[in-house]
């Protein structure tokens, strides 16, 4: 088969396009599909056209009737619609900062949403600290409310030792 | 090995297999994605963020005393030629999205490239553990260690509820995507890979061509790898995907055993045929060539062909991809002189000497 373009070198590679669910079959020489900007599978190239994260991200958001409009992420400014675009997020902090709206796309892609695997060794240690620091809290309110004062002020000066090791 | 050796030989860690095991699965990858805490990730830095991540990680590898990292080498992409890149996608050592951002993005590899770390691809790390044969574990425990030595300089991004926070919510957790490169002709050719691969996909697993997203299964290679991260220890994800490797290694060395014994001279006679035209063709395409070559390795797996070893066909995956081509040939080459010169090297590795036959 010859290439569609120029008619003289042969097909070699070949595209199926896909858009508004109408099929476009293509069937050009290497030279033609470079200058036409078309990918070259030869050379392994991902094409990425279509964002299937995104929409299953919006198609949960529109489930849940939630408006995200004027939400962005404190600490590197990505904004929901930005994040829905690309299909990925802007930094770690977004996973907090859109933690809502996250929290059933995570359930749809893992069945889950809370990771039970491998700790960082220093990341780790703060992560046991933070849940004993909020035990402690559990604690004082507890004294407090039994009027237990002088032991309401051990726990929060351990608090304090633990906030200021972290 | 220093980049310029990694570049010029074919042979990578992952193709040695000397296991028995190691004729149907190829080999095991074990990834684990990682992100600088408080940094943009690498899809939403700047310039400036970029050289920065580059530059912390860089550091962490020139300081650390870890005798592991010390015998890392490290190089920028912007170092390497556009064919160089190629080379290294085609020996499956990085990823496509490694060569087509632009700039800030590194790579840190070991001696025998089993380990290699890709820095600011679509997270700040990608930490690779690839080696010969069914190693899910051992490649695990292998990525594990770097990660480690690597923790003990970065500070990463990770949460208690979410884990290893990621660029793709499909990666956060874990961070980890274990996989395994299966050779399936006899699976293929009875039909039963759909069914299994459609099973897979309910215990949260996938199956990709040789070539990653994408690309279809040329070759009768199949890559298994998990899609869950958040949820699953490292150890679980490592352990389903072995197990559910082991029984399909079982049920392809079955339905080779029933080809085997059904129609031998038929299954003996396509084998002949593969090998006929590779080591006589002097035009093929890379598709036609692969397929053959599954045919052989299935011949050489039954005992069919002999003095061929595994080695030398895990080598001929990559040796006739385009980029290793031109490498040989010194120049770009069109489609019909790949095709000749895919033809020239492939008749050269399966040369058999007479007086060995």
């Amino acid at each position: 088969m010859y290439c569609e373009e120029c008619k003289r070198n042969l097909a070699t590679v070949h595209l199926t396009q896909i858009s508004d669910s109408k099929k476009t079959e293509s069937h050009l020489c290497e030279e033609c599909a470079a200058q036409k900007g078309t990918f070259i599978p030869e050379w392994g190239q991902n094409f990425n056209t279509l964002n299937f994260l995104g929409s299953v991200i919006s198609d949960n958001m529109r489930e849940l009737n939630q408006t995200y409009q004027h939400l962005a992420c404190p600490n590197c400014g990505s904004t929901f619609p930005e994040i829905i675009q690309k299909g990925r997020l802007g930094c770690g902090e977004c996973y907090k900062a859109f933690e809502q709206e996250l929290e059933p796309t995570l359930r749809r892609i893992h069945g889950n949403n809370l990771h039970i695997g491998k700790l960082p060794a220093r990341g780790g240690e703060k992560v046991l600290l933070k849940q004993k620091i909020e035990e402690l809290k559990a604690d004082l309110q507890q004294a407090v409310i039994g009027e237990e004062y002088e032991k309401a002020a051990q726990i929060r000066d351990a608090i304090k030792e633990i906030e200021n090791s972290i | 090995m220093n980049i310029k050796q990694l570049l010029n030989q074919n042979l990578v860690s992952w193709m040695n297999a000397t296991r028995p095991e190691a004729t149907i699965a190829i080999s095991s990858r074990v990834r684990l994605a990682r992100n600088i805490k408080g940094l943009p990730f690498p899809g939403k830095q700047n310039h400036e963020q970029g050289s920065q991540s580059l530059q912390y990680i860089e550091e962490a590898w020139k300081t650390s005393t870890n005798p592991l990292l010390r015998g890392f080498d490290f190089i920028t992409m912007d170092q390497l030629s556009d064919l160089e890149k190629q080379i290294l996608v085609e020996k499956h050592l990085i990823s496509p999205g490694l060569v087509s951002g632009n700039s800030n993005r590194g790579l840190l590899f070991n001696e025998d490239a089993s380990i290699v770390i890709m820095i600011n691809e679509e997270d700040h790390l990608r930490i690779q553990c690839l080696l010969p044969g069914l190693q899910l574990q051992e490649a695990c425990k292998i990525s594990f260690r770097v990660d480690d030595s690597l923790e003990q300089k970065l500070d990463f991004a990770f949460d208690e509820k979410r884990g290893y926070l990621t660029s793709c919510p499909t990666n956060v957790g874990t961070g980890m995507r274990a996989s395994v490169m299966l050779h399936l002709p006899a699976t293929n050719l009875s039909g039963q890979i759909k069914p299994i691969f459609y099973n897979l996909a309910q215990v949260g697993m996938t199956v990709r061509g040789l070539y990653g997203e994408g690309t279809e299964s040329a070759g009768n290679l199949f890559q298994l790898s998990n899609q869950v991260t958040l949820g699953q220890t490292e150890e679980e994800i490592c352990n389903n995907l072995r197990t559910m490797s082991l029984q399909i290694i079982n049920q392809e060395q079955l339905i080779r055993e029933k080809l085997k014994s059904e129609s031998p001279y038929r299954l003996e006679d396509k084998i002949s045929r593969s090998y006929g035209i590779l080591t006589n063709a002097r035009l093929i395409t890379s598709n036609e060539a692969l397929d053959l070559l599954s045919d052989v390795r299935l011949g050489v797996d039954l005992g069919l062909i002999k003095n061929i070893k595994p080695l030398a066909l895990n080598e001929l995956i990559v040796a006739i991809r385009p980029a290793h081509l031109q490498r040989e040939a010194g120049g770009e080459m069109k489609p019909l002189e790949r095709d000749l010169k895919r033809a020239e090297i492939i008749r050269e590795k399966l040369h058999v000497p007479t007086s060995e036959k």
